[in-house]
């Protein structure tokens, strides 16, 4: 938020100016599937709601949703969530991370085709 | 060596998937390395989400068509699915889990149209998942202020006379726009009512289509 | 100048209200372009917990949320399309004054 700012928040968009909408829509892909699905699945279960999973995608600010893809931003929150919650830690994720990546350069292999 | 993905079975036995060839992305690794502890500390299982991932993709338009054309046929059910959108859902044997839902009905003089302006909140468990335009910057921005020029951009012109109502999904309800019955399919069965009514149309971005 | 809409007293269908103009960080769920605006009560849904609240994992009174029905011109002055057009919005209790009746449509 510049320094500037009325206090309107980056996400809050009604009547904001914008240009043309774009018809494009894709096919969801198996890994922004199981994404959904843990965000389902973990809101379910009480580690989260989905205003938290909100108010961390709101947190990540403007440049996130011009970069990043919508369920890449999912899993970023809905990590961060989940380590808020204590289902896990920040030392137990880079491990995990760490061993995902070692199996592979691809989706598949990272994941052992499961 | 790359996999040949038509005729090799992965590790666990199971076809590759188109995109498994995908180069790996830091955000892929963390979706995976997230899934796995969250089985590994007996949060989850692979089941449980594989059956999430199946229950979400039976989710479609196929469903809010079922219920939109019901309402065309059957008055009294209209009736109800316009006092509680939800258990109108549910008497039909759909599984909307716990959303809250409501219909708004289209009529000769009014026109409704729904939008998130704040985030993505869209009716998934009736329709299944929203469209990318849906979730854009452009979309959310401009649904409130200037709908018609909006609708005009999916194609449809509405009348000075007729009234658009913008919906802002701002809480905790789910928004369902009930078209009007277009002229030339009166007198088709419930079945084949189904067929004419579109996703952009209980978005209210569109009009129900006589199907090709 | 309005009262705010009180937790134990929910307002009528047609009631005259306007959204607070505060601006707080945070996680809300009243919309900038609203704030300011005044409608009408469309109807009042049900009392929900605070999404301001629950964004955190803190715990969450609950707040009757309302349907809010406004008219495109009163919210967008002369840059409305058509200014009997309308925009519907839920608001939670906390971010609604009551209007002095007689403003009343």
């Amino acid at each position: 938020m510049d320094t500037q700012t009325d206090g309107r928040r980056w996400h809050d968009m009604g009547g904001q100016d914008a240009g043309p909408i774009c018809d494009a829509q894709h096919d969801f892909s198996f890994w922004e599937k199981r994404v959904d699905a843990l965000m389902v699945l973990c809101s379910g279960k009480g580690y989260f709601t989905v205003d938290g999973l909100r108010r961390v995608l709101e947190d990540m600010g403007e440049e996130a949703f011009e970069t990043m893809s919508y369920y890449e931003r999912w899993i970023a929150s809905i990590n961060q969530n989940l380590i808020e919650s204590g289902a896990y830690t920040t030392e137990e994720l880079a491990a995990q991370m760490a061993e995902v990546k070692a199996r592979g350069a691809t989706y598949g292999d990272a994941s052992l085709g499961k | 060596m790359p996999h040949d993905h038509h005729d090799h079975l992965s590790p666990s036995g199971h076809p590759y998937r188109a995109d498994d060839d995908t180069p790996l992305s830091y955000w892929q690794t963390m979706e995976i390395a997230v899934r796995e502890l969250l089985v590994e500390k007996d949060i989850t299982t692979a089941e449980e989400i594989n059956a999430q991932i199946d229950a979400m993709d039976a989710r479609s338009p196929a469903i809010g068509a079922a219920v939109v054309a019901r309402a065309w046929c059957d008055p009294e059910f209209k009736i109800r699915l316009l006092a509680d959108a939800s258990a109108a859902s549910r008497e039909m044997g759909f599984d909307i889990g716990p959303m809250h839902l409501i219909a708004l009905e289209n009529t000769a003089n009014t026109h409704n149209i729904v939008v998130c302006t704040l985030c993505s909140c869209y009716p998934r468990n009736l329709l299944g998942l929203p469209p990318d335009w849906y979730k854009s910057r452009a979309y959310r921005s401009r649904a409130v202020v200037e709908p018609r020029k909006v609708l005009s951009e999916f194609g449809l012109t509405l009348p000075d006379e007729m009234q658009v109502r913008v919906h802002d999904s701002t809480a905790d309800m789910r928004y369902i726009v009930v078209p009007a019955q277009p002229e030339g399919s009166f007198g088709q069965t419930e079945e084949e009512l189904a067929a004419w009514i579109t996703r952009d149309s209980m978005i209210g971005v569109g009009l129900p289509q006589a199907p090709q | 100048m309005g009262t705010p809409a009180l937790a134990n007293e929910p307002l009528a269908v047609g009631t005259s209200v306007r959204i607070r103009t505060l601006m707080p960080p945070g996680h809300v769920r009243a919309p900038v372009y609203l704030r300011g605006k005044t409608g009408t009560i469309e109807r009042a849904i049900a009392p929900f917990k605070n999404p301001e609240q629950l964004a955190y994992g803190l715990p969450a009174k609950e707040h009757m949320l309302y349907r809010v029905r406004f008219r495109a011109g009163d919210v967008w002055d002369k840059n409305a399309e058509n200014p009997d057009d309308m925009i519907e919005a839920e608001i939670y209790a906390h971010w609604i004054e009551k209007m002095d009746q007689s403003h009343a449509a």
